[in-house]
């Protein structure tokens, strides 16, 4: 049984890393579809010869494509990243300060995103039909249609300039005190969550609503349970699964809507960086981001399927 | 047939705002007050009679650019829409028909390129491709087209077991006929209901990536570049890079709407539990 469990997991995790490597040829490949020379193309119409011969020798463009592409993802599992194009720099060091940036961004919208979701839905569910269902159902509405930015832009306006609650612009430095860390993520990190809140909520309710009209709520609401009893005994547990897949999906969610707040905020994240190295077409760069966020983005996915498996015995038996 | 008194009050609104806005991109250059590139007053003037809105950051006079910005926006997110849907449904209908290898080969693709978000992967490819206007629209109808591809193969499954379509190659008719006579009329109302979300998708997109200083470059602007101009105003309290934020929200909100209600008749109409 449990070793049957053990080889499901191990299956989800060879396919992730299998997945990983394709999505790393399509990355490479991504960056090599210009037809002609893509160092002309960086440089633009009026470089010199000898410019661009240069640039070709370091991007290496005498070799063939795959070639380079095994030299890079070779440098890549050394943990070696490649120099960046515009400044020379090495981008590893960058690449991991900044990462350290991102996640701590991303966390703390976890950490107040999930808990929040999964309580206002279970109120959702609590009131079905009533003013904060309706609210729910609204908001949802209006956060799929929001621009990232409309919302980050409306915070700086109202708590950050009127209110000054809060600085507008989020810079953070290593070795920055804790308490001031926080008070510099507090807008971006609220923005983060507003646009991934309604989302969680509206699947928590589903999630749970679906259980809800099950024989065995039935049963317990026969029994005299309490409303909240019910929920929180019979209901919950069997809705965690596709809870906790929808958290995942939205964490997912989060480290890619992570690109359009930092450049809001000017938060020194890997989004900022990728976005920077994109406008000056620094290809190492580009393709070091996108592999990680598109990492990142497999992983957590690969982790809402494990969880779905761990959780749901069904699962555990394919047909 | 279809009565507007039995269309819900909410779709009526989605739709009219919709309309305006359409009727706005189109009229831009008779209705606006000024010409969108020149310099009419003071940098960030604030609302006056003679600068309904104000003035952006060059001192250029916002509603006339906003109704610019409408038109550019409208246009190349509706030629991204119906890039992403020619290629998607046509994929995506011929590999429900066909199956085997075409069919995996093609479906397994589909969900690699998914399995890398959208934003980062446009990114990717951004960097080295010329910034124009048609890279831009096929860069996000090529991606977007995955979508589409999804859901239109998935629909094409289900009718193509059908009986109707068994007929139909028992009689002899060739694939094209059986793709595009028997199989898309009948997959067709999903297919409308998901155009509403693509449209969305590709106007919050463009506005992304115009925002991020990736998309259309200056000195046209769709409203994301709009945002971007006037966002150093913010934290001096200068809303202008808002009304433009709002724009959008505001015509994704109606269209939404709208495709709601779409998606809600489609089930309907299949018996489905539509508006319950």
């Amino acid at each position: 049984m449990a070793s049957g469990l053990l080889r499901l997991v191990a299956q989800r995790i060879v396919l992730g890393i299998i997945l990983l490597v394709a999505v790393s040829v399509l990355i490479f490949v991504g960056t090599q579809i210009l037809p002609g020379d893509v160092a002309q193309s960086i440089l633009g119409q009026s470089a010199t010869p000898q410019a661009v011969a240069n640039l070709r020798a370091q991007l290496g463009l005498d070799q063939p494509a795959y070639i380079r592409y095994f030299q890079w993802l070779g440098g890549l599992l050394q943990g070696n990243l490649g120099n960046a194009l515009s400044n020379g720099q090495p981008i590893g060091p960058e690449i991991a300060m900044r990462l350290k940036n991102t996640l701590f961004l991303a966390f703390w919208a976890a950490a107040v995103s999930i808990p929040l979701s999964i309580l206002l839905g279970l109120i959702a569910v609590r009131h079905k039909n009533g003013f904060i269902d309706k609210l729910i159902s609204a908001s949802t509405l209006a956060t799929i249609s929001l621009p990232e930015f409309f919302i980050g832009y409306l915070l700086i306006y109202f708590i950050a300039v009127k209110l000054q609650w809060f600085t507008s612009v989020s810079t953070v430095y290593p070795d920055m005190p804790f308490l001031q860390r926080m008070n510099a993520i507090a807008l971006p990190a609220a923005t983060l969550t507003l646009v991934v809140l309604a989302q969680m909520m509206r699947m928590t309710r589903a999630a749970i609503l679906n259980v809800m009209q099950s024989a065995y709520v039935e049963t317990a609401e026969l029994k005299g349970l309490t409303q909240f009893e019910i929920i929180w005994k019979h209901a919950f547990p069997n809705a965690i699964a596709p809870i906790i897949n929808v958290i995942m999906l939205n964490l997912a969610y989060l480290v890619v809507g992570v690109v359009v707040i930092e450049v809001i905020f000017v938060y020194p994240g890997m989004g900022q960086y990728l976005v920077d190295h994109v406008a000056k077409r620094d290809v190492p760069v580009v393709q070091d981001c996108g592999l990680i966020f598109a990492a990142v983005y497999i992983a957590l996915n690969m982790l809402a399927d494990i969880f779905s498996i761990l959780s749901n015995p069904r699962l555990r038996h394919p047909k | 047939m279809l009565k507007i008194r039995r269309i819900p009050l909410s779709a009526l609104i989605g739709i009219a705002i919709t309309v305006l806005f359409v009727l706005a991109a189109i009229f831009a250059p008779w209705i606006s007050p000024y010409s969108d590139t020149s310099v009419v007053g003071d940098v960030w003037e604030p609302m006056s009679a003679a600068h309904w809105l104000g003035t952006d950051n060059l001192g250029r006079d916002l509603l006339t650019r906003l109704l610019y910005g409408a038109r550019i926006t409208l246009f190349i997110a509706a030629l991204a829409t119906a890039l992403s849907f020619t290629l998607g449904a046509s994929l995506g209908l011929t590999a429900a028909v066909i199956g085997g290898w075409f069919d995996e080969v093609l479906s397994r693709f589909v969900d690699l390129i998914m399995s890398i978000p959208t934003l980062i992967f446009a990114l990717v490819v951004l960097s080295v491709l010329p910034v124009n206007t048609v890279t831009l629209i096929i860069v996000m109808g090529v991606l977007d087209s995955t979508r589409v591809y999804r859901i239109s193969r998935a629909v094409a499954v289900d009718i193509n077991v059908m009986d109707f379509v068994e007929a139909a190659k028992l009689r002899g008719e060739g694939r094209i006929w059986v793709i595009f006579r028997e199989i898309l009329p009948n997959a067709l109302s999903p297919l409308v209901a998901e155009l509403g979300l693509r449209f969305i998708f590709a106007i919050l997109f463009l506005s992304a990536l115009s925002f991020l200083g990736l998309g259309v470059q200056p000195p046209m602007s769709d409203w994301g570049g709009m945002v971007k101009e006037n966002k150093d105003g913010i934290v001096f309290g200068i809303p202008a890079a808002l009304l433009p934020a709002a724009a959008i929200a505001i015509l994704s909100i109606s269209v939404n709407l709208v495709a709601d209600w779409v998606l809600n008749r489609t089930t309907d109409l299949k018996g489905g539990r539509g508006n319950a």
